[in-house]
């Protein structure tokens, strides 16, 4: 870690103004990437600012028509709100199934999603619900925010402050985690709305992405065996020694049948 | 009077109070006035020539005291770091043993091979100023696997070790090699059956909870050193300190080794950063400390196992094994480690026969250096690698007579009438009921109903297996003669002092070390116990040189039998003095004394005095034997066992497989241990289990990976994968107990029990699993990843 100036922003205003100063600040959210980053000398913020104070931030309000969580809800108050898990059983079972306890108390939405992380959870559901992701700019969809390995739509000076979660008719979660990190080796979401089904993988390619023509069978049968016979092309997979591309590919069909099984009920 | 706290009680442990409430005192809880902070200048390269060190601009960073190199270290006339074990080929050639300096002089030849050092006011200092050391490599061809760096043409590290060889050893020692070799090859042309495996025993990462960590501090005006390590032995570290690194007098050097967070064999060597603190701060004349970051951890430790070996059973019509044929590359890493060439030959080979009475027997290891971290003893030291060898191969000898696993160990036990039983391969086994052992693992298994339970996961898509294994290992390190014999440059004996305070509280100085193993706890119940004290009246010191006379420390699972069969000598002799000045304060003669209970009583009689008068007596000797005896009541005792101890169990293992994903999910994990006599059940278990956790790690999870030019890949737990609480099951653990006859408690040592039997049990479950589906082999760690592949790939074959 280098030595660096911290801030605790008192609104969305003051940590956007932070944000905008000369050098390279920083938003801290949980910390949980941020700070071993820094530790390995990965990041050399001239400032953090942290998100932590802000009252505006924080929790989820359920509507008809969707869920709003707050940028620096943790992923334990998302997992652990009961009405939110009535609504969006997928998002709950994504929320409890990143790391372990400690992370979950200190994780944040707004961080996971503004960090991007290949193999991280909650991007896939983001991506799956069809959510959007709210700054203090405007308003991004979730097909338009990811852009790559750890690369998301945000431009200097914007931060995350909310995400909209339309509800869908049902949808799942499964996570295939890798034995090291706990992360996603696949994880996929799928989920149903009246317009059409959704699927998106984490964990598997360079970036969260949809697949197309498995959304188009569940259009036709929602159902696990209408994803039977239908594969990913281990070209567009990762390849490393936690997993081949192969298996990966293969963990995919595996991880999104189960998804719609669980969202089945 | 020791009330619940005696021989074989579970007494709740003395030291959880201190860490479950955050008062333990680790290396890095100590600070010291005008201490400085050392950061290691690492080689990013696996293999490279140090051209040179360029160190101005960092001296130029604020607060940087100074910047040695490996040139300053030999300017001062500091040793190498020692090699502890001398291992002969088998042409007579001593093993290659190249010069490993703390701080490198001509080549790197591992990635995070220390090359310098910067000492500066804060760590952050140090680090920043260790970003600014200039460091001049010419990189060289690498090599990270042993088998590559054997080839021809291979990338060389060491002139005089040709073809990468340390040493070409076999076993039995030289004068009897050639009639086993002879007899063996002989076992195999007969055989009825001939069985072989080429087996990988994956490298592995120790892992500690506490990183290493040093803090040296050396008094100009006394011309003291003292040192703070993490230590499991730190009598031997300042031994190597005094005789071979720094070159100072023993009285000159103190070692603490104060609460130490877990060892498991990488804190017993005196490493690289421990020796240049201590010479840093000699020459700085202030304290300097060094604490690892986890990376450096994985890096730095010295690492585990790494075998490739062909093991080759010959067994007769009716299945009695006949002969042993053992092949191995032990991967000893770009240097030696203290005891890197003994751990892959003399704690390895003569534990290969196993429980079995398997007559011919015989066994060739080549020790290999590569560019990689240096490896040395792990948790199991040898005998993991001994006991995965033998339990695959006689598991696959059964598969392939379609035998039950259970009966063909059956018929090849050393029954329990032939103890002591001297192995073919030189060790001669104190006690053991393999067949009792085995018996009660079935039973707690439920053995019986296992196609039933197979059937019921088949029910759910899951192939059920289901693997037992069988280890023998070899404790209680060592008569000293034998290891001498075997090249150990060290006696292997260990110590204790019991001293007698005038109001009979006790105190017990300890030459062994706990990082983990409750001495306090289980020390103090053999004093209660012998001594009729109460528990809470002893404590025992451990891990400082200052005030323990001497000792060899913890590993190899010998406290116990060794050291605490020092501390039964020494309460021997405290109470025979007791005993002669009971006899004066009762009038009588002392061999009409009987000492029980805490009281010294006259034969046949109510007179009686109580051990704390005659504590008091000892130390206020007003009526007391003057012209006989001394007064004060301490004694010390030195115990060199007269053999290995010979801890033996059967564990048997039931895994369900998703074939879908390859997951293999642990359903049942049993134990049935031989450790001879419990002191604390409690600690025992508690052993076993964390054992067990290794063992399975290693079977199903832990992999130190390379590429295979020396870049470390699993350089933290983002890739090297632990077990966690959530992977293990529900353990069944129970033990049944032969004690050995070769020291006064009749214990055995449990400490690597776990580690040493879980891995074969795993994997054999596995493969039952596997079988059906055509796959007959399959390598450590069996990720799910690994064991998908191998369902595809036999599907493919069939
Ligand atoms: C041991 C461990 C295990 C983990 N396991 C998993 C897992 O299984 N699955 C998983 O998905 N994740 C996992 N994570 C990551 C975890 O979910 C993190 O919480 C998450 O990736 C980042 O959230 P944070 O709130 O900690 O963000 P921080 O670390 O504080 O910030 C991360 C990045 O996002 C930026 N940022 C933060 N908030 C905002 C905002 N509101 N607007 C714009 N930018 C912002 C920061 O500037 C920084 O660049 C794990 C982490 C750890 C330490």
């Amino acid at each position: 870690m280098r030595e660096f100036d911290y801030y605790r922003a008192g609104s969305v205003r003051d940590a956007a103004k932070k944000l905008a100063a000369a050098g390279n600040p920083m938003l801290l959210a949980g910390g949980m990437t941020l700070l071993p980053a820094l530790k390995m000398r990965l990041n050399e913020p001239s400032a953090l600012i942290d998100l932590a104070g802000i009252d505006e931030l924080k929790g989820v309000r359920l509507g008809r028509k969707a869920a709003r969580v707050g940028a620096t809800t943790t992923h334990a108050e998302v997992s652990g709100n009961v009405e939110l898990r009535a609504a969006i059983p997928a998002l709950s079972q994504a929320a409890e199934s990143i790391g372990d306890p400690q992370v979950r108390n200190r994780g944040t939405l707004g961080g996971s999603l503004a960090n991007n992380d290949p193999a991280a959870d909650y991007p896939a559901v983001a991506l799956g619900l069809g959510a959007t992701v709210i700054t203090n700019k405007r308003k991004i969809a979730a097909d338009e925010f990811f852009k790559g390995m750890f690369e998301t739509a945000l431009r200097s000076g914007e931060l995350v402050t909310e995400v909209l979660f339309p509800l869908p008719q049902r949808a799942g979660y499964a996570k295939f985690p890798n034995p090291a990190t706990r992360y996603a080796l696949a994880g996929v979401c799928v989920a149903q709305f009246k317009s059409g089904a959704r699927v998106a993988v984490t964990g598997a390619g360079t970036s969260v992405h949809r697949l197309k023509d498995f959304e188009e069978a569940l259009n036709e049968d929602f159902s696990p065996g209408a994803l039977e016979g239908l594969s990913v092309s281990a070209a567009s997979m990762n390849d490393d020694m936690h997993a081949s591309a192969e298996y990966r590919a293969h963990l995919v069909g595996v991880m999104a049948r189960r998804a719609v099984r669980m969202a089945l009920g | 009077m020791s009330g619940n706290r005696g021989i074989g009680a579970a007494a709740p442990r003395s030291e959880d109070r201190r860490f479950i409430t955050g008062r333990g005192r680790y290396v890095d809880d100590i600070n010291l006035r005008s201490q400085r902070y050392a950061w290691f200048v690492r080689s990013p390269h696996p293999h490279a020539e140090v051209r040179g060190v360029d160190a101005e601009q960092a001296l130029r960073m604020p607060g940087v005291a100074a910047v040695l190199t490996g040139a300053d270290l030999q300017a001062d006339g500091i040793g190498p770091l020692p090699v502890a074990w001398g291992i002969t080929s088998m042409d007579g050639s001593p093993a290659v043993e190249p010069e490993f300096p703390a701080l490198a002089t001509d080549r790197v030849r591992y990635v995070g091979n220390p090359v310098a050092v910067v000492i500066a006011d804060t760590r952050a200092a140090a680090r920043d100023a260790a970003e600014k050391v200039n460091v001049h490599y010419q990189e060289l061809d690498s090599v990270s696997n042993a088998a590559a760096a054997m080839e021809e043409g291979a990338p060389q590290l060491h002139d005089a070790a040709e073809g990468n060889l340390c040493f070409n050893w076999e076993w039995l020692p030289s004068a009897m090699a050639p009639e086993a070799r002879a007899n063996t090859d002989r076992a195999f042309r007969e055989a009825a059956h001939v069985v072989s495996l080429e087996l990988v025993n994956n490298r592995l990462v120790p892992n500690a909870m506490e990183p290493r960590a040093s803090l040296a501090d050396f008094n100009p005006g006394t011309g003291q050193l003292t040192l703070y390590a993490t230590s499991q032995n730190p009598h031997v570290n300042r031994l190597l300190l005094c005789t071979a690194t720094l070159k100072m007098p023993e009285h000159k050097v103190r070692v603490v080794a104060p609460d130490v967070g877990g060892g498991f064999g990488s804190k017993i060597y005196h490493y690289a950063e421990e020796l240049v603190v201590c010479w840093a701060s000699r020459r700085l004349g202030v304290p300097v400390k060094w604490t690892a970051e986890r990376s450096e951890s994985f890096l730095g430790d010295a690492q585990g196992r790494d075998h490739l070996t062909r093991v080759e059973l010959a067994l007769d019509a009716d299945a009695r094994f006949t002969g042993l044929r053992v092949d191995t590359i032990a991967n000893l890493g770009g240097w030696l480690s203290a005891f890197g060439p003994a751990i892959p030959t003399v704690f390895y080979a003569p534990l290969l026969a196993g429980v079995y009475k398997t007559p011919n027997i015989y066994v060739t290891v080549k020790g290999v250096f590569t560019n990689t971290t240096p490896t040395d003893a792990y948790r199991g030291a040898g005998r993991p690698e001994a006991c995965y060898a033998i339990e695959r191969i006689v598991d696959e000898a059964a598969a392939q007579l379609r035998m039950d696993p259970a009966e063909i160990r059956r018929r090849n036990f050393i029954p329990p009438d032939e103890f002591p039983y001297q192995s073919p391969v030189g060790q001669l086994y104190d006690s053991g009921d393999f067949e009792g052992c085995l018996n009660l693992a079935m039973e707690l298994n439920g053995y019986a109903g296992f196609d039933q339970r197979r059937r019921q996961s088949e029910a759910r898509g899951k192939l059920r297996g289901r693997g037992m294994s069988f280890y023998i290992e070899a404790c209680g390190a060592a008569p000293s003669q034998a290891a001498g014999q075997l090249g150990a440059r060290a006696g292997l004996y260990e110590v204790a002092t019991v001293r007698v305070h005038p109001t009979g509280a006790v105190q017990v100085m300890t030459g062994a070390h706990s990082h983990g193993q409750s001495h306090e706890t289980t020390f103090a119940q053999i004093v209660a116990d012998r001594l009729g004290v109460d528990f809470g009246n002893v404590e025992v010191v451990h891990g400082d040189t200052g005030e323990v006379p001497f000792g060899m420390g913890t590993y190899g699972s010998r406290s116990l039998a060794v050291g605490g069969s020092a501390l039964v000598k020494a309460i021997d002799k405290v109470i025979e003095k007791g005993r002669k000045i009971a006899a004066h304060l009762l009038e009588a003669a002392a061999d009409d004394i009987e000492f029980s209970e805490g009281q010294f009583r006259v034969a046949g009689t109510g007179r009686e005095v109580a051990f704390g008068d005659v504590a008091l007596a000892a130390y206020v000797p007003h009526n007391y034997p003057l012209q006989e005896l001394e007064p004060g009541l301490e004694e010390t005792s030195f115990f060199d066992p007269e053999n290995f101890t010979f801890p033996s169990g059967c564990y048997i293992c039931e895994v369900e497989v998703d074939p879908g994903t390859g997951v293999v999910e642990l359903c049942d994990f049993v134990a049935a241990d031989d450790f001879g006599n419990l002191i604390n059940p409690m600690v025992v278990e508690g052993q076993v289990h964390g054992g067990l956790a290794q063992g399975i790690g290693q079977a199903l999870m832990e992999h130190c990976r390379y590429t295979p030019e020396g870049q470390l890949l699993t350089g933290s737990y983002m890739d090297y994968c632990m077990p966690r609480a959530d992977d293990l099951p529900s353990f069944k653990v129970a033990t049944r107990s032969t004690p050995t006859p070769f020291n006064p408690l009749g214990v055995k040592g449990c400490g690597e029990a776990g580690a040493i039997g879980a891995p074969p049990a795993v994997i054999n479950a596995l493969l039952d699993a596997l079988r059906p589906l055509g796959v007959t082999h399959i390598d450590m760690p069996a990720t799910p990843n690994a064991v998908w592949q191998a369902i595809q790939a036999a599907q493919a074959v069939e």
